[in-house]
């Protein structure tokens, strides 16, 4: 008698968060989708025809391609960065006394607290022609002449880095609590110095934290919008602010629709694979 | 001469004293157990000997050299923690020729000795294999081999074989000792199983809160103990109160025993310990009249739960092939003369 329930249940139980997800996500990504394959025109505006014109314009045209290349060009140095800065980061941070350990967690999660665009514009007013990197700059005796990070890749690159080693730390963290801490006191036993505990027995513990938060840094950094907009601006543009101007300004909808479209597969099939390759290297290693 | 020396070793968390004022000394070769019971110190004793922890107080030397400031991996001893603490990274023959790696061996010769080694704690055909993917007696044994491979001066084993489950545990008890007698490295053993420390040990160093109780050798540990915690400790006993009352005579209640007491005056309050395994029961006068409460089988031997003049009583007999005695038998309980020990009250 339970058996068409119990093999039902899950069905029935899953069965809100799938509605929601289908109306809230499925729906509009499937609108989205269709909406590039329509053509557009300036006068008359959307047709109703179905073509691949939108996809290949975006894929032949150097003024987009660079857009492309410069999203994830950002995409992997501010990746690069975040591990560069985040993975000490936790690495001393699990190595504090747990009293300075959560007072320094909470300084480095804060940042998380506050709002994107209002950290992004707290950047804007230290980038800025009148800011404080000009002031220092002057008074440092570098010229009168304003140093503005403001609309470049630079500055694009430090607002990012900012906003996101927060989630590269967490990630790390996470895998750095899992290590037994015994097995680097069985390297220190074995006749390994300190930096040789740390290179061959910690690091490799914490790979999977490290590769993980890789992946959340870099697709946050491919997709986002409000630092590049801000910091960016129409001279910076990533895919993202690419696709919003298509949309609001030249009101060309399949056309940013496509570029939509385009950077999410784009998005998923390096995210993809690269997680397949994290799989295949350590399936063996851990549970 | 002795090898391995502790002198008034101690070490203190803040206010809390760990261990308090060890000596010891342990000769070359020799299987020394720490026991005692879950907190008393013995891996804060076993990690100051590997240099993981920094002594309060006092010095250890090895082969005549102070080696108390010395830093872990300049110590070079083998060490085997609870949790095995493998490198999960890392293959077995990884794990194992990590130690010889940093003593900048060359890569054929490691890879000679790990097979050897590995071949001594018989896992040759696990070498390609992830901690991941052993059972915990295998990765029990990697990690010995770990230790052992770099030919350490002293072993040093941190309960190996507590998350072992029974059968294993004794197999490997036996497996772990004839090994270390084929190497002849020197071994401390930490554990909580005094079965363990007895079946291995040339030498058992008792722990109680932070102190050593009693060094001894397992048959004098086990015969005589030098308090009723060690009595209570190593084996099963039974403890009855009572008072000295002539030269060589205890009371209890009503009645009278035979023990050795020494110089001690009569009215001394006193316990006599004896174990369970040393009465004689039988059916017939003459002994220590007592009621059968509880026959519990054992296999090998029946445990009894019985009741007398000297109160509560536990009793194991040899299993003879019978149900000897049931639940409301009278059964008469004798001894051979040196079987009862004799602890002054507060001992
Ligand atoms: N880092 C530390 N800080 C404070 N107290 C500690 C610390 N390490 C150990 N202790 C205390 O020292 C005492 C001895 O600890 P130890 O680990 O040596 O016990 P043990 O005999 O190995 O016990 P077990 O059989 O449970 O492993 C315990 O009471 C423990 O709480
Ligand atoms: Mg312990």
């Amino acid at each position: 008698m339970g058996g068409v329930n119990t093999r039902l249940a899950p069905y029935f139980l899953t069965a809100p968060g799938i509605v929601f997800f289908v109306a809230l996500l499925g729906a509009p990504m499937l609108m989205t989708f269709l909406l590039s394959l329509h053509s557009y025109d300036f006068n008359t505006g959307i047709q109703s025809d179905w073509t691949f014109a939108n996809y290949i314009e975006v894929l032949g045209d150097s003024y987009f391609q660079k857009i492309f290349g410069r999203t994830f060009g950002l995409a992997l140095l501010v990746t690069v960065i975040c591990v560069l800065i985040g993975v000490p980061e936790a690495y001393i941070l699990s190595k504090m006394s747990s009293r300075w350990r959560s007072i320094f967690l909470l300084v480095v999660l804060g940042p998380l607290l506050i709002s994107v665009v209002v950290r992004t514009l707290g950047w804007a007013l230290l980038f800025g022609g009148k800011g404080l990197l000009t002031m220092i700059s002057q008074a440092l005796g570098f010229g009168d002449a304003p140093v503005s990070l403001m609309f470049t890749f630079t500055g694009m690159t430090i607002a990012l880095v900012h906003v996101l080693v927060p989630f590269m730390v967490i990630s790390v963290w996470a895998s750095l609590q899992k290590i037994d801490p015994q097995s680097e006191d069985a390297g220190y036993c074995l006749g390994a110095s300190k930096l040789t505990v740390l290179r061959r027995i910690t690091l490799p513990q914490a790979m999977p934290g490290i590769l993980s938060g890789s992946i959340i840094v870099f697709a946050l950094t491919a997709s986002a919008f409000a630092t590049p907009a801000i910091i960016g601006g129409r001279r910076m543009k990533v895919v993202a602010t690419a696709a919003y101007d298509e949309y609001l300004s030249t009101l060309n909808w399949p056309l940013g629709a496509a570029i939509a479209v385009l950077l999410l597969v784009a998005n998923v099939v390096i995210i993809a694979s690269y997680n397949k390759l994290i799989e295949r290297r350590f399936a063996k290693v851990f549970e | 001469m002795s090898y391995l020396n502790f002198q008034a070793l101690g070490k203190q968390f803040g206010d809390f004293v760990a261990v308090h004022d060890m000596n010891l000394s342990i000769d070359r070769g020799e299987f020394i157990s720490f026991l005692g019971p879950s907190g008393c110190g013995k891996t804060t004793t076993l990690q100051m000997i590997a240099g993981l922890l920094t002594p309060t107080t006092g010095k250890i030397f090895l082969d005549g050299v102070d080696i108390t400031e010395t830093p872990a991996n300049k110590r070079g001893l083998g060490i085997v923690f609870q949790s095995y603490a493998l490198f999960p990274h890392m293959t077995v023959t990884e794990n194992v020729s990590f130690g010889l790696e940093m003593r900048g061996i060359a890569k054929t010769e490691r890879l000679e000795r790990c097979r050897d080694t590995l071949a001594q704690v018989r896992l040759e055909q696990f070498s390609d294999r992830y901690p991941k993917e052993l059972s915990g007696g295998q990765r029990q044994r990697v990690a010995l081999a770990r230790a052992l491979v770099i030919e350490p001066p002293v072993l040093l084993l941190d309960e190996p074989l507590s998350n072992l489950d029974a059968k294993l545990r004794e197999e490997m008890r036996i497996e772990l000792r004839l090994l270390q007698q084929d190497i002849g490295v020197t071994t401390i053993l930490v554990t909580h199983d005094q079965e363990e420390a007895l079946s291995m040990s040339d030498r058992i160093v008792v722990m109680q809160e932070g102190e050593v109780s009693q060094i001894a050798a397992p048959l004098e540990l086990y015969e005589r103990p030098a308090s009723t915690f060690v009595s209570h400790f190593v084996g099963k006993t039974n403890l009855v109160q009572g008072q000295v009352t002539a030269l060589n005579e205890v009371g209890i209640n009503e009645t009278r025993l035979k023990v050795d007491t020494g110089q001690r005056a009569p009215g001394m309050a006193v316990q006599i310990s004896i174990r369970p395994e040393k009465f004689i029961m039988s059916t017939e006068e003459p002994g220590l009249k007592v009621y059968v409460e509880t026959a519990i089988f054992l296999g090998a031997s029946w445990l009894y739960r019985v009741n007398g003049s000297l109160g509560e009583l536990f009793v194991t007999q040899p299993n003879t092939g019978s149900a000897r005695y049931t639940k409301g038998d009278t059964a008469w309980l004798s001894w051979q003369e040196g079987s009862l020990t004799l602890f002054e009250e507060h001992a």
